[in-house]
């Protein structure tokens, strides 16, 4: 029998597979699966990211470096970067001043990241708000990315003295 | 100042509606989606808050946070553009277009509704890195 030639009785009993209609390639009642594959794929992805995220913002890592200048000298500086459409900047702000209003020998600068992005280019800032914690000397001994609270503003400082 | 739950709320809306877009491959849903987007971003009638404040924070108790306006209209206004690309490429039968733009739209809808990501947080200031570096690298010389 040639193909094609299947009465409409025929194509729903037969199992010629000449007589079957054609599949609808990667649909199911209209579902596009490279679309909710995709879907999926995007989802685990961007939890498996938010995941890392949590488990690595607000923690201390040691960097190697100095600064000549955007610190205090003689005190331990909170350099942080900030920039216009970063809601989490704000709460940082806030727990760095009040760490360092409350603690002698700490300062906090905070600067706006777009007005500094030789310096931005230079440390390796990748996000806002991140918060580098600088020596008495100049010498950078930490950076803190993501939202900071007073109990991790103060854990950062340690990383002077560790 | 907003109740940081409202733009929450309105990402996990939008989460669910970027995943309809990819499994129905529906370019008209992601030209409604960025109408709410525009919306959002530039009026005070943003269809996704209006549902939040009518029905959804009379139920919840008083807002323990507030964040700033300009972040999230940072976010709507980068969340429209991926959500036009997104209805231009389906619509007009480039479906990979419409697919990369949804992708990338659910990935920042979903961050922000499970983890209060910040999208102006992320790519503002790479964004400025990367489209200055030219102009720099011209003026140190």
């Amino acid at each position: 029998m040639p193909p094609g030639s299947c009465s409409p009785k025929m194509l729903r009993k037969s199992k010629n597979p000449t007589c079957r209609p054609a599949p609808e390639r990667d649909t199911l009642e209209g579902v596009e699966l490279t679309g909710l594959l995709v879907a999926m794929i995007v989802l685990l992805a961007a939890a498996a990211f938010g995941a890392y995220r949590k488990a690595t913002d607000g923690k201390v890592r040691s960097v190697s470096g100095s600064i000549n200048r955007l610190h205090v000298p003689g005190k331990i500086t909170l350099l942080q970067f900030s920039s216009a459409f970063c809601a989490p900047c704000r709460a940082t702000r806030a727990a760095c001043a009040e760490v360092a209003r409350t603690t002698p020998g700490v300062a906090h600068l905070d600067i706006d990241a777009e007005s500094q992005l030789d310096t931005v280019r230079a440390m390796g800032i990748r996000r806002t708000p991140t918060v580098l914690i600088i020596a008495p000397s100049g010498e950078i001994v930490g950076r803190v990315e993501g939202a900071l609270n007073l109990a991790q503003v103060r854990t950062a400082i340690g990383a002077v003295h560790a | 100042m907003l109740d940081s739950r409202g733009p929450r709320f309105a990402a996990a809306i939008t989460t669910v509606v970027f995943i309809l877009v990819l499994a129905f491959g529906s370019g008209w849903l992601a030209l409604a989606q960025a109408a709410v987007f525009a919306l959002t971003a530039f009026t005070r009638y943003g269809p996704y808050s209006l549902l939040y404040k009518r029905f959804v924070a009379p139920r919840l108790g008083p807002p323990g946070q507030f964040e700033a306006p300009q972040p999230v209209r940072f976010a709507q206004i980068v969340g429209l553009v991926f959500a036009l690309l997104c209805a231009i490429g389906y619509l007009s039968g480039a479906s990979l277009l419409g697919v990369i733009a949804a992708g990338f739209a659910l990935a920042a809808a979903f961050l922000n509704a499970a983890f209060g990501f910040c999208l102006g947080c992320e790519v503002y200031l790479l964004a400025r890195r990367v489209l200055t570096r030219g102009q720099s690298t011209a003026g140190g010389q």
